[in-house]
């Protein structure tokens, strides 16, 4: 009774100190919304930054990229983020001038259950476009067999599953297959949808990987992290030099390295096929999106400067997360870009 | 001083009718307004495909040609082939439990075939996916090869598809279906069953009995759980495979309207796809609307053929009612 009774002062006594303390703080909220794919970073640099400033709270509402995409053009959100660059026809539908900032890498990586195998498979990217259209339907189709010499392959179906909802995944693997296979540019293209001509669909990288794992002589994609924690085999996959290359978060890096050198002075770069040793051809960037004149100068300064944080001290939580983190030639180009936001 | 009673009766009364006309003039707006914004939410597509969105089988968001067939298929045909497999088993459970069920065992029965229905779709998705599935491939691999040459067979074990999705919904239905049900027996008044035992019925007959007179309530038991089965999306987008096609077959996999709308939404970024997304949702509300008008109309005339049969066997004495009905 008596515990019950302080126990009810406390409350209330908190609950009038709770104003008054937010009044006194000038509590900052800041709202922002998109990509799922990169959202347990976002969250983990949100933490980090609320602990840091303890005033300012960063919002956000991972709805997928095309949500995060529309709410910034309708500026109900501060700040969007996206898988895929915005198409031109959607950066000019935005009020104002949009500036990609890459935050994190990330890969995607073919998947496959057949029983026996044990060697770790290896792929060119033009037969990952044929297993995908249909092209090649069995697990010993010379198309396979020649680039795998001595392993066992069984004459088994290929069941293709893939992702049924709309993903950043997806988007980063047709993306890559379009680079490599015209066949699979002009029949199936790039979005994070697509009409795909066979298999089955999963929901989530989860549905994906369930379906793989239960099928027999299946075949899918999920993203690296996702593979690595479930302990489900990936195929190796050769690279716009002829490698064949493991995915590892260096060889991802390495993927955004060599695309540094050429990098469009907006960030809306594809780095999938990229050139170079090592490089793991399914890798992409993932971007946070800004207007480049925001109405709102006192939180664009704080988005400016925690921007710079997460680029720079914020990289080091990526690699625990399964994220590549973002070679310092990028770093550095983002560095003068951010330069752009007036503030 | 006498008239402030009844007027204040009547004032109450007014406020009373107002209020709850208030409330039911609520409902119709609400599925008015969600007409109209889904009409105008979709306009782009309504424009661009016109009917042709009806008819269309392709589903392409990178061309930006989309048809709504495979999905309105998908949809209707999981949902009767759920409801094949449940209503006679719903049924079942709701006879046992309220005609035939040993007292103690009636209540934990009814309880747990309730809890079926508070279970999360989420959570028989799952157990789709890691139960369910994994059988029906197990199933379907041991299918001896002249069932396979029948299109309902036909198709690589996946174990994923419409067969999957028919057995989830189905299971998903039964607890609506079968509790309704048992309310409707149990309110069947006992002089219908006793009538019936004092004219010689069997057991069985009166039970035949009081299933025709509470059958209006049983057709409403079962529509109601065809519209949970047409709007189930978590559970069903889970096992049946996505895929948009129009296959007869129950190994092939395919699609729902609630399934693609709940995938694909998040990620729409173009307009079109958008408005082509919601349209589904609008051909959705239309097949919803349609169907619940089949089965006033199926009650309706249910209700008017048991009127006429009623007053037909009352001229001759000699015919017990029971007899003529429970032949046909």
């Amino acid at each position: 009774m008596r515990s019950k009774r302080i126990f009810l002062a406390a409350a209330f006594a908190a609950a009038a100190a709770l104003p008054a303390a937010t009044v006194q703080a000038q509590n900052i909220q800041i709202n922002g919304a998109g990509a799922t794919f990169p959202y347990p970073i976002y969250s983990k640099w949100f933490a980090e930054h609320n602990k840091m400033h303890p005033e300012v709270e960063i919002n956000y509402q991972s709805i997928g990229s095309g949500g995060g995409i529309r709410q910034l053009t309708n500026q109900t959100v501060f700040f969007g983020a996206t898988d895929g660059p915005m198409t031109v026809e959607q950066m000019q539908a935005a009020p104002g001038k949009i500036l990609h900032l890459p935050t994190v890498l990330g890969a995607v990586v073919p998947i496959y259950n057949i029983p026996g195998v044990t060697t770790q498979l290896k792929f060119s990217g033009k037969l990952l476009a044929d297993i995908i259209l249909g092209n090649v339907n069995k697990w010993n189709d010379p198309a396979i067999t020649a680039l795998n010499p001595g392993v066992n392959l069984p004459g088994t179906d290929i069941t293709v599953a893939h992702r049924s909802d709309g993903s950043g995944t997806t988007y980063i693997f047709v993306d890559f297959l379009s680079k490599v296979s015209p066949e699979f540019k002009s029949k199936v293209g790039v979005a994070t949808s697509v009409n795909w001509p066979v298999g089955v669909g999963g929901k989530g990288n989860e549905g994906v990987a369930g379906l793989v794992k239960q099928t027999p002589g299946s075949f899918g994609y999920v993203e690296l992290i996702y593979a690595r924690q479930n302990k489900i085999d990936y195929g190796l996959v050769q690279n716009h030099d002829g490698e064949f290359v493991n995915a590892t978060l260096e060889s991802v890096t390495a993927a955004a390295q060599a695309a540094a050198k050429a990098m469009p002075p907006d960030f809306r770069v594809s780095i999938t096929n990229a050139p170079g040793k090592g490089a793991y051809p399914i890798s992409s960037f993932t971007w946070l999106l800004f207007y480049e004149a925001p109405k709102d100068k006192q939180r664009a300064k704080i988005m400016v400067d925690f921007m710079k944080w997460a680029l720079t001290d914020g990289q080091k939580y990526a690699a625990d997360l399964g994220y590549a983190p973002l070679p310092s030639e990028v770093v550095a180009l983002e560095m003068e870009a951010i330069k752009r936001i007036r503030i | 001083m006498s008239k402030s009673p009844s007027s204040r009766r009547s004032a109450d009364d007014l406020g009373f009718r107002l209020g709850t006309g208030f409330f039911a003039l609520l409902v119709v707006s609400l599925v008015l307004g969600i007409l109209i914004e889904l009409i105008r939410t979709s306009g782009l597509s309504l424009a661009k495909f016109g009917f042709r969105f009806w008819t269309g089988t392709v589903w392409d968001p990178v061309s930006g040609e989309f048809g709504a067939l495979p999905f309105i298929w998908g949809t209707l045909y999981s949902s009767v082939l759920a409801m094949l497999l449940s209503t006679p088993i719903a049924i079942g459970i709701a006879v046992f439990l309220s005609e035939l069920s040993p007292r103690p065992l009636r209540t934990p029965l009814a309880f747990l075939t309730e809890l079926l229905a508070a279970i999360p779709s989420i959570v028989y998705g799952l157990w789709g996916i890691f139960v369910l599935v994994p059988v029906v491939r197990k199933l379907q691999v041991i299918t001896p090869d002249w069932m396979r040459k029948i299109p309902l067979f036909s198709g690589p074990p996946l174990g994923v598809g419409m067969g999957a999705a028919a057995l989830i919904l189905a299971v998903m239905v039964i607890p609506f279906t079968s509790s309704v049900a048992r309310e409707v027996l149990k309110a069947v008044p006992s002089t219908q069953r006793e009538a019936a035992y004092a004219l010689g019925a069997t057991r069985w007959e009166a039970i035949q009995a009081a299933l025709r007179y509470g059958r209006t309530g049983i057709i409403g038991s079962v529509m109601l759980g065809f519209g949970r089965a047409i709007g189930e999306t978590m559970a069903v987008t889970m096992v049946i495979g996505n895929n948009p096609q129009i296959k007869l077959s129950l190994f092939a996999p395919q699609y729902t309207m609630a399934a693609v709308i709940a995938n694909e939404f998040t990620e729409a970024a173009d307009d079109l796809y958008l408005s082509a997304l919601i349209e589904i949702g609008l051909v959705l509300f239309i097949i919803t609307v349609i169907i619940n008008a089949l089965s006033r109309l199926l009650i309706w005339s249910v209700n008017r053929e048991v009127k006429v049969k009623v007053e037909t066997p009352v001229v001759p004495v000699s015919a017990p009612p029971t007899a003529p009905e429970a032949a046909a």
